[in-house]
């Protein structure tokens, strides 16, 4: 176990190292100075060369690309060129919001994808089956974006049964004000989780020990819930690891359509207002917790199930 | 509540061998994926037939509902939203296809380099496609387009960026295990170049799933280029993107629901033909994939 996490470990480590050497290419290779930028037109010369020393960028870019590491390593992941403010502070009072959102997301996600994925399975090749099958993957296809406009224009607009702006204060209102964009962005995510848990179910099934289960007369119900179950559900989990972290982001279009504040609003206006700092620390901030979510799914799956470890470790 | 055993009970066996486009129309759900397919390709043909101009503006036309002139009715500049839904299809397809080639190609000649190449190569093309696909997608997208500024050519950057991966991992695992097959070392031993062996051999046998793949996947490029003009950050105004339209229509989504009827209506129609027939696909010619 400790080998295959160790592994797994390095692994993620390197790929953060890589997407943050990408992320500053990137940065590197905009036009234009970013002292100026972030100065405007009319700095004088002076100022726009002490702020060059200040920030680094007179340095050779192998110097520059190690201070780079070295500020996020400490959690510097510079400053907001609007407020000033250092940009890890304005992520974190923006996560909140969209965690809330993300977990609203899931719940709409899970249960009905779980109950789905075993109808399915149990079932296999009936009427039920077929239209959950078909019904999944259209929730996969449709983007979030568009079924976040049509929930608003019908259910706040139209019906009026739901507020359409903002994250609303108190338990009932957020809870309230949540709903819409949670089934906007879990919509697709009750579909991976269907199709997933179905094949995983079938998979199963037609291992020997469910066999052996069978031969000594187990009643068809305990053997799905004791012994199919239980190991079927382990994709699953990956599945909604992967999950997590794309509706991190993936939030952006549910947070502007129905206006309410989070990581995405953030990114979203940091880019209208070419206010690089915000851009790429969020890029960066998403793609370590896309990662490490995707490590935890990983390990806790090598923690449960033994084989897991074994084929991998070695 | 029962537990069917037998793996091998998959209805698509009974089905006598039949033609391949006879085999999928036969499937209801290729034979929907079809026609949804087919309208949007329509609509992007007859674009042309239609009287009114995709970016004409008739500021006396404005926020038109739908009537015998306007079908789907008109925009906040008073253009007709019909016509600028048959345009979007221009660009959604050339631009769903075009990408996808795009990033098909990119997806071979790295899958089939890494696998033919060196392990330490191979090794670093792994990680680098690990790194690409540890970014989440819609901030790679944000993030790609920021620094390109908006434009076509970032939408095409970002799907070859998000679908390529997939591609070259497939391409790659697909040659590492043709490479050491006992035909291809009969080829070498044959005096076979890796040229040779690498388009009479591998090419021919790992385009398949990946052409299904890559159909599977242009709702997500369809989705990608509307997502990025609904944002404002992909095709540009006043060219007709489906995106652009819903970007135009959602700041008037209260007093005039038809611009982003007019918008969503075909991004979910094309959305859905192309899964469909993508499923239909995959169940027809590879029922290896059919069992994941």
């Amino acid at each position: 176990m400790l080998s295959y996490g160790l592994k797994r470990l390095g692994l993620s480590v390197a790929v953060v190292v890589i997407v943050i050497a990408a992320l500053f290419v990137m940065i590197y290779a905009v036009p234009g100075d970013p002292a100026r930028v972030a100065l405007g037109p009319r700095a004088s010369d002076a100022l726009v060369a002490e702020l060059r020393a200040r920030l680094g960028l007179d340095l050779p870019i192998w110097s520059q690309i190690l201070r780079f590491y070295g500020s996020i390593l400490q959690g510097d992941l510079g400053r907001d060129v609007i407020s000033g403010a250092p940009v890890l502070k304005v992520i974190l009072a923006q996560l909140p919001d969209t965690l809330r959102l993300v977990g609203g997301a899931m719940l709409v996600a899970v249960v009905p994808g779980i109950v789905l994925g075993v109808i399915s399975a149990t079932h296999r090749g009936s009427a039920i089956d077929r239209l959950t099958s078909v019904l999944s993957v259209s929730v996969m296809a449709v983007p979030s974006f568009v079924i976040a406009i049509y929930l608003l224009l019908i259910f706040s607009i139209n019906l009026g049964w739901f507020p359409a702006i903002g994250a609303g204060q108190g338990f009932w209102d957020v809870a309230h004000r949540l709903v819409l964009p949670s089934l906007a962005l879990g919509l697709a995510w009750i579909g991976y989780t269907a199709r997933i848990l179905r094949a995983s179910m079938l998979e199963v099934t037609g291992q020997s020990h469910v066999r052996t289960a069978r031969a000594f007369g187990i009643s068809d119900r305990r053997i799905m819930y004791d012994y199919v179950l239980r190991i079927a559900i382990l994709p699953t989990i990956t599945v909604l690891g992967l999950g997590i972290g794309q509706m991190l982001s993936g939030a952006v279009f549910a947070e502007i359509v129905f206006g309410r504040p989070g990581i995405g609003k953030l990114v979203y206006d940091a880019i209208l207002a070419r206010n690089y700092p915000v851009v790429t620390g969020t890029v960066l901030f998403t793609t370590v917790f896309f990662v490490a979510v995707n490590l935890a799914a990983d390990l806790l799956i090598a923690w449960l199930d033994p084989r897991v470890r074994h084929d991998l470790a070695h | 509540m029962t537990l069917h055993t037998d793996p091998a009970a998959a209805p698509s066996r009974r089905t006598k061998p039949r033609g391949a486009l006879a085999r999928l129309v036969a499937d209801p759900l290729g034979a929907l994926g079809l026609t949804l397919i087919a309208l949007t390709v329509l609509g992007a043909a007859l674009a042309g037939l239609s009287p009114h101009s995709p970016t004409g503006l008739s500021p006396l036309d404005r926020f038109s509902g739908p009537t015998a002139e306007f079908w789907l009715g008109t925009d906040n500049l008073g253009r007709d939203l019909f016509t600028r839904v048959l345009y979007g299809a221009r660009v959604a397809l050339a631009l769903s296809i075009g990408a996808t080639a795009l990033a098909l190609v990119f997806g071979l000649v790295t899958g089939v380099a890494a696998g033919f190449g060196p392990r330490w190569a191979d090794n670093i093309l792994l990680l680098i496609l690990d790194a690409m696909k540890s970014v989440p997608t819609v901030m790679l997208a944000l993030v790609l387009v920021t620094f390109t500024g908006p434009s076509l050519w970032a939408v095409v950057l970002v799907v070859v960026l998000v679908n390529g991966p997939a591609y070259a991992r497939m391409a790659r695992t697909q040659t590492l295990a043709i490479r050491n097959a006992d035909y291809i070392e009969a080829e070498r031993s044959l005096g076979a170049g890796g040229a040779r062996i690498v388009f009479a051999h591998v090419l021919p046998n790992i385009l398949g799933p990946i052409l299904i793949l890559a159909a599977m996947d242009i709702p997500i490029v369809v989705g990608i280029e509307a997502g990025l003009s609904f944002l404002g950050l992909g095709v540009r105004p006043p060219a007709p993107s489906w995106g652009t339209i819903l970007y135009d229509g959602f700041s008037y989504i209260r007093d005039s629901a038809w611009m982003v009827i007019a918008g969503g209506i075909p991004i979910v129609i094309t959305a859905l033909g192309f899964t469909f027939l993508g499923e239909a696909l995959r169940d027809t010619f590879d029922p290896k994939l059919a069992k994941r």
